[in-house]
């Protein structure tokens, strides 16, 4: 192994490839360009993946949703077409029976699911908007960003059913002057007075609410609508580490218990399953990911194989010069180790220079998609894939190799330099 | 220097076995520059061959500067070939990507030495050939008879014990013929031992020996008086 380290060894190569500047060009865009597309690939799947964690990022991505509608099956008595109408009390009896339940908001709203919003007016302006009333622990499964100052729902605010409100952006556009600071200003929701104490942003990606929303403590919704126990719908986030599909399941059948349904009315309670969802999108960047490692790597490999052949062509080519070179002495094993090393300089080479070509339009995906509503943040691609693909190379580079360099060992100098 | 004892080669076409050299006996001593004649088929370039270790030969024996030469790996082919003999092709074999110097000095590069003395060593023997202005210059952009001189120099450069030169005429004119021998026999002059297969009678006359291959036996090996090059030149 010691010709590796040798400076002569290296001059010779390098004075061989760089005087056959066609057939060394030639030989580096296969692997230059399979680099090139692995990375840019692979780069562009991971920022599409990174698209989509930044997306679900603003909700607990184990969460789902469960409303009542109406039963389909008679059951227990009860004849069929009763309408369901979740209660607090389920809130408790699903925490208490369902331990993988890590957080259960239950709100309730006008103005969504076929109500009417309501008229809000501040001084001379009015809009009218959704209110939903809800518990604190809503922002642990959708993120709620308050502008400066302001703050969330808190309990107190749902002990004493405090009179207070968060507003949406828009909803301060609408009523408010620009410039005006909102907080602990008064706006009448409907026919009360509501206090002001945050403003909500819009979250980007994915958003239960829109930025008219308005929030008010559910034990305020229920005194000033008269609704009693009756809960809209409940958002129910599961820990981390749980199968959501599951959990839902589980939330299902109590709830069918509870309510009386028949264990087989699937009608009875709709649901919406973001943990599913977001398992199948982030299914997708996966195999998306992976689809792209896949024809990186066999773009690397044809990339290679262009080498060998190339270099076996030239061999061919090169008969006679390496004929001569054993007839002034090369021992077999220099002739080899020189096309073996060719080969590999080639290979690492056009890799090199693939990584970077890679890169760089990466970069410039990633500046041209910064502005754009697309999933799709930091494009890169993790060291350990680039050491790996030029790991990849460097085996590959030689192996391939080997072939010419074998083909060349074995004509003998006197046919060699009898080749005319 | 040389010596070869009863020597048998036969090479096969297919079925049919082919006898090139049926018993060779020749000596060569130090110093010496001999001519191997005979027309094609005679087994001259065959003899070569085995003599520059290119080819194995089937009987006999041949024994090289009192190294016997038998059974060689390719390895070890290689490095005596290195070390023991220069050779010089008919049709020059220059790597035609190497600048002259660079061809000059790709046998000390196999001898392991390292460049900026390989290069010194190149430029003296293209000097000695007179070629020192054309270091620099690639083999398409030499003429036939500059290109043999840079073949010498190159085989000169691993300062072997003997050099051989098969057809180093064949492929250029009387008058460049006439330079390169020259050259060969001012080589020959500071005492190098020089082995030459030719089928030219002019050329063979420069030398100091001449052996007659016919049918693959010698039946002439004769003392000439050589004729000095130098005066056609």
């Amino acid at each position: 192994m010691k010709f590796i380290f040798d400076r002569n060894t290296w001059q010779e190569i390098f004075g061989s490839i760089s005087k056959n500047k066609t057939r060394t060009i030639i030989t580096m865009i296969g692997v230059l360009w399979g680099i090139f597309v692995y990375i840019a690939l692979s780069g562009a799947a991971q920022g599409m993946d990174n698209g989509f964690d930044k997306v679900f990022k603003t909700v607990s991505m184990n969460s789902m949703f469960v409303w009542g509608q109406s039963t389909s099956k008679p059951y227990d008595g009860y004849k069929t077409g009763r309408e369901i109408q979740l209660k607090l009390g389920d809130v408790t009896k699903l925490q208490n029976r369902i331990p993988e339940i890590q957080y259960i908001a239950p709100r309730i709203d006008m103005g969504g699911f076929g109500t009417d919003p309501v008229y809000t007016v501040r001084g001379q302006k009015s809009g009218t908007y959704p209110v939903n009333g809800d518990y604190p622990v809503y922002t642990k499964i959708a993120t709620k960003k308050i502008f400066d100052g302001g703050r969330f729902i808190n309990d107190e605010d749902i002990e004493q059913a405090r009179k207070v409100c968060v507003i949406g952006e828009r909803n301060l556009q609408e009523l408010f002057e620009k410039d005006e600071d909102p907080i602990g200003q008064y706006i009448r929701i409907g026919s009360v007075y509501f206090q002001v104490i945050g403003v909500h942003k819009l979250a980007q990606g994915v958003s239960f609410d829109n930025d008219t929303a308005i929030f008010i403590p559910f034990s305020t919704f229920r005194k000033l609508y008269n609704t009693g126990d009756d809960v809209g719908y409940l958002c129910i986030a599961a820990y981390d580490d749980v199968d959501v599909v599951q959990v839902e399941t589980d939330v299902r059948t109590l709830l069918k218990t509870i309510h009386r349904v028949d264990p087989e009315d699937e009608r009875a309670f709709g649901g919406f399953n973001l943990g599913e969802v977001f398992k199948k999108v982030s299914g997708f960047a996966k195999g998306l990911t992976f689809l792209s490692l896949i024809v990186g790597i066999a773009t690397i490999l044809a990339g290679v194989i262009g080498i060998g052949n190339i270099l076996l062509i030239s061999v061919k080519e090169r008969t006679k010069e390496l004929g001569v070179r054993r007839a002034l002495g090369a021992t077999p094993s220099e002739v080899r180790n020189q096309i073996i090393l060719e080969s590999v300089f080639l290979t690492v080479l056009a890799g090199i220079i693939g990584i970077i070509l890679g890169a760089g339009v990466l970069s410039i995906i990633n500046n041209m998609t910064k502005d754009i509503d697309f999933p799709y943040t930091n494009p890169t691609v993790p060291i350990p894939y680039v050491l790996g693909a030029l790991a990849i190379m460097v085996i590959l580079g030689t192996l391939i190799g080997l072939i010419p360099a074998q083909r060349a060992v074995s004509i003998r100098p006197i046919d060699a330099l009898r080749e005319e | 220097m040389i010596e070869i004892k009863d020597l048998h080669k036969s090479y096969k076409m297919g079925s049919n076995s082919l006898h090139v050299l049926k018993g060779i006996n020749f000596t060569v001593g130090e110093g010496e520059l001999v001519a191997i004649m005979g027309s094609s088929g005679s087994g001259k370039s065959t003899l070569l061959n085995i003599l520059g270790m290119l080819d194995e030969l089937d009987e006999g024996s041949y024994t090289l500067d009192g190294v016997p030469i038998k059974n060689l790996n390719e390895t070890k082919a290689a490095n005596y070939r290195n070390k023991f003999l220069g050779f010089v092709f008919q049709s020059f074999n220059l790597i035609n990507y190497k600048s002259a110097m660079e061809n000059v000095a790709l046998p000390l590069y196999y001898q392991r030495v390292p460049r900026k003395e390989r290069q010194e060593k190149a430029l003296k023997y293209l000097e000695q050939v007179g070629l020192k202005e054309w270091a620099e210059h690639l083999p398409n952009e030499l003429s036939g008879g500059q290109k043999q001189r840079v073949a010498i120099a190159r085989a000169m450069a691993a300062e072997p014990k003997v050099l051989l030169a098969d057809e180093p005429t064949g492929a250029l004119d009387s008058t460049t013929s006439y330079e390169v021998m020259d050259l060969i026999q001012k080589i020959n002059d500071l005492g190098n031992t020089i082995l030459i297969v030719t089928h030219e009678l002019d050329i063979a006359n420069m030398c100091k020996r001449i052996v007659h291959l016919k049918d693959g036996i010698i039946i002439e090996d004769k003392k000439v008086k050589q004729v000095r090059a130098s005066q056609y030149v």
